[in-house]
This record gives C-alpha cells, sequence and structure tokens, in this order.
C-alpha cells in the first residue's frame, strides 16, 4: 500500500514541478474552446445550445494529448523497468500511475469547465451540469487512453498512432457525457439515464483499462 | 487434423498447398451461381426496382465485416494465451481484408442509399457503427504497420483486438442510444420481418461464395506471410553473418 502511496505521491510532484506540463492539457482546452467561435461566429445563442458537446469535445482532445506522458517519461529514466520488477502488483500500479494522471490532466479541466462555460453563454446550471459529467466521464477517458498509453511505451511509437488507436473507443463516453448534459437541460430524457450509464462506463473503463494497460506492459517490455 | 499439428510452419505450409487448389474452385463455383441467382433468378423489388440487387452484395460483407473481427479475437486469445505460433499470423493476415470488407459493406451500403434515402450518407445507428467498426480495422492495421519485429507487433494487436471486441458491443449500444436521441426511425429497415425465400437463398448462397473468398485469401495471405518471416529471418542471419 505504501509502494502505491508513494507512486502516486511521486507521480503528482513530479508532474506539478517544472518540465511536468500538468496544466498544458487546460491551457489548450482554453485553446480549443476559443477557438471554435472563429470558425461558428460569435452568435450567442448557438454557443449555448451547442456549449455542452464544445466542452465535451475540448476535454476529449485535451485529455488525449497528455497521454502520451503517461508512461513515456519513465520508460526513458528506466523507472517503468523498476516498477515492473517491482513487488507491488503491477495492475495496481497502473491504476495508482493513472489516477495520479487524472488528478494532474483531467481534473484541471474539470475545474477550468465552469470558466470556460462562461465564454459559451452556458446558464449557472448548464455550467454545472458540464462540470458534473466531465468530473465523471474524464476518468474513464484516462483508463482508456491508458490503453494507447502502454501500447506506445511497449512499441516504442508515439504520435498519432495512440489518438487513432484510442478515439474509437472513447465514443461512448462522448455520447453519453454530452446526452446526459443535454437531457438535464433541454429534457425530455431524464438526466439520470444517460448518467447513470456514464457511470458505468468509468467504472468499466477502470477495469478494462487497468488489465489491459499492465497486460500489454508485462507482454511489451520483454 | 488437429489444430495443434499445424502449429508446425513447414506442416501448415504443406496443408494449405493441399487444400488451396480446392478453396479456390470452391469459390469460383459458387461465385458463379450466386451471381446467377442473384442476378437473373432472384425477382426485382416491387418497390425498390433493380437497385435490391445491391444487397447480394451488401449483406455478405457486411456480416464478414464482424465475422473478421471475430476470427481475431479467436487468434488474439490464441498469441497471448496459448502462444500459438500460427495465431498472430493468422490475425494479421486477417487486419487486411476485415477492413477491405467493410469498407466495401460501407461503399456498397452508401450507393445503395444515394437512390433509396436521397443521400449517400446518413448518420444512422447501423451506419455510424459500422463506421466505427472501420476506422478500429486502420487503427489495428497502423499497429501492425508501425513495428518491424512480428512477435512484439503481435503481442500489442492481439491486446488490442480484444479489447476491441469487449469495447464494440458498448459502441453499438451507444451509437444505437445516440441515434434514437436524435432522430426518430424513419430511415427504411431492411425487408421486413421475412425475407421471400427466392431472395433469401441467392443471399446465402452469395454469403457462402464470400466466406470462401475470404477464407482462401486468409489462407494464401497467412501462406505469403510464412514465407515473408522465413525470409526476414535469413537477412537477419545473413547480416549477421557477415558482420562476425
Amino acid at each position: 500500500m505504501s509502494a502505491l502511496a508513494a507512486v502516486l505521491k511521486r507521480d503528482v510532484r513530479i508532474a506539478w514541478r517544472i518540465g511536468g506540463g500538468a496544466l498544458t492539457g487546460a491551457l489548450f482546452f482554453l485553446a480549443v474552446v476559443a477557438l471554435i467561435p472563429f470558425a461558428l461566429g460569435p452568435d450567442l445563442a448557438l454557443l449555448q445550445r451547442i456549449g455542452p458537446a464544445i466542452l465535451w469535445l475540448g476535454a476529449l482532445l485535451a485529455a488525449l494529448l497528455g497521454l502520451d506522458r503517461l508512461f513515456a517519461d519513465d520508460q526513458a529514466d528506466g523507472s517503468l523497468d523498476l516498477l515492473l520488477t517491482g513487488p507491488a502488483l503491477l495492475e495496481l500500479v497502473v491504476a495508482t500511475k493513472a489516477l495520479a494522471h487524472w488528478i494532474t490532466t483531467g481534473l484541471p479541466l474539470v475545474i477550468a469547465a465552469p470558466v470556460l462555460g462562461l465564454m459559451l453563454n452556458l446558464e449557472p446550471r448548464g455550467m454545472a451540469v458540464v462540470t458534473l459529467t466531465l468530473l465523471v466521464g474524464t476518468p474513464a477517458l484516462t483508463f482508456i487512453g491508458m490503453i494507447g498509453a502502454a501500447l506506445a511505451v511497449a512499441l516504442r511509437r508515439g504520435g498519432l498512432l495512440l489518438p487513432v488507436l484510442v478515439l474509437p473507443m472513447a465514443i461512448p463516453v462522448l455520447i453519453f457525457g454530452v446526452s446526459s448534459a443535454n437531457a438535464a437541460l433541454v429534457g425530455p430524457m431524464s438526466f439520470m439515464t444517460p448518467f447513470f450509464i456514464l457511470c458505468a462506463l468509468t467504472l468499466f473503463s477502470i477495469v478494462i483499462g487497468t488489465f489491459a494497460a499492465a497486460a500489454t506492459l508485462r507482454h511489451g517490455m520483454e | 487434423m488437429p489444430l495443434i499439428d499445424l502449429a508446425n510452419p513447414s506442416r501448415f505450409l504443406a496443408f494449405t498447398s493441399r487444400i488451396l487448389p480446392w478453396l479456390i474452385g470452391g469459390t469460383v463455383l459458387a461465385f458463379t451461381a450466386g451471381l446467377v441467382l442473384a442476378l437473373f433468378v432472384a425477382p426485382d423489388d416491387y418497390q425498390q426496382g433493380a437497385t435490391v440487387k445491391i444487397m447480394f452484395i451488401h449483406v455478405p460483407n457486411a456480416w464478414l465485416s464482424m465475422f473478421v473481427w471475430a476470427l481475431m479475437s479467436v487468434a488474439a486469445l490464441g498469441t497471448l494465451v496459448w502462444r500459438h505460433p500460427l495465431a498472430d499470423v493468422a490475425a494479421k493476415c486477417a487486419a487486411p481484408l476485415g477492413a477491405a470488407f467493410t469498407a466495401l459493406a460501407l461503399v456498397t451500403g452508401s450507393l445503395w442509399g444515394r437512390p433509396m434515402w436521397g443521400t449517400y450518407w446518413v448518420w444512422d445507428a447501423r451506419l455510424t457503427s459500422v463506421l466505427v467498426l472501420f476506422l478500429m480495422y486502420l487503427g489495428v492495421l497502423a499497429l501492425w504497420r508501425t513495428v518491424d519485429d512480428p512477435s512484439r507487433a503481435g503481442r500489442a494487436a492481439a491486446i488490442l483486438t480484444l479489447v476491441g471486441a469487449i469495447n464494440l458491443p458498448i459502441i453499438k449500444f451507444s451509437v444505437d442510444w445516440w441515434n434514437t436521441l436524435h432522430q426518430p426511425a424513419s430511415v427504411m429497415r431492411l425487408g421486413g420481418p421475412t425475407i421471400h425465400p427466392s431472395i433469401l437463398v441467392p443471399l446465402l448462397v452469395m454469403a457462402l461464395a464470400f466466406t470462401l473468398l475470404f477464407v482462401t485469401l486468409h489462407l494464401a495471405a497467412m501462406r505469403n506471410e510464412i514465407l515473408r518471416r522465413r525470409v526476414r529471418t535469413l537477412h537477419l542471419l545473413q547480416a549477421r553473418g557477415a558482420h562476425a
């Protein structure tokens, strides 16, 4: 247990220091959301209507952007080998690393969402709903993305391969994230139905992502 | 012959060279029968006219697009669990074929949609899920093309294939949900409750023909891949010999 706590503390600390890039994702999120009105025009009514979708798309892209850091730095300095051969169960180690990654890259997106919602003319209720769905949904993105990050490290290839592999599997999260936000704002469906499915997707992704990433690292690093 | 005997690549090569001529003959026969039945025997639809014939190409391709991923998943289990030496060869050779069948299903569906729906593409639940399946095939292909060491790429692709197999039903469910949310079921559905035997029989023959085509191409591709890996090993040995 203390080993896992040490991994968590180490990863969070590295991400916050110089070169860690914890807030780059949030900056990217801001830049993407700021681009949308330039493409669509400054029509506030339109932006309000598609605001939840814009925020979810921006968060999805920003979450993908930071994924290659999940294992790549550890591989470069050799600490990934230590984690692989260490006494702690690899599944728990990768789950801890994903948690640390979510705290440093996913959580800033969730915190930034209300501010960006303001710029998209969302009402307070809309901001609250989108923030809540992002809070529940972004861990799913991190854990699904971890599979891609593990593949990229095992194959020693990064770049565009990772998002290409991960994006199709993130579609359900996007669908239920946006539809639960829209259900709360415009109806007619009850908010709880898609929201519970989003929660289920997150739990499911935590399991799948953890086991698949651990298996990839085990098989790939031989 | 049990599956384990085919683990020996030489025995597998001998087996394929024995069986391939029969498979090619069977494929040609099945296609001849299927095309004659589909084009000349099956009646035109009273509403759709002759465009209904696209179905005889479209439906077998759509069915193979899913069948091939299932086969790749079994091969992935073979790679990861049983360490069957030919499993990753089978998975690697199935991926481009599966992508091709999925692309054909999409293209024929879109050509069929133009006269029927008035547009080449609608964001219908089925079309969208098949499009996602196509993207996942392309992802697996991209993964295979990234790494030159076949066994390393094989294990990574196997994990990706299995994760995809688990995720595909979820994606299908989500897309169905998303579609009913956005548009009511206004899109015409195929066939209705039952398909008349005069259409069903040609369809089944065509499905058999396409499946035989897949098996033939798959075995031939596996043979080529084994030979290609032998050449690669010989090259590596030669390079090592020249160096030493």
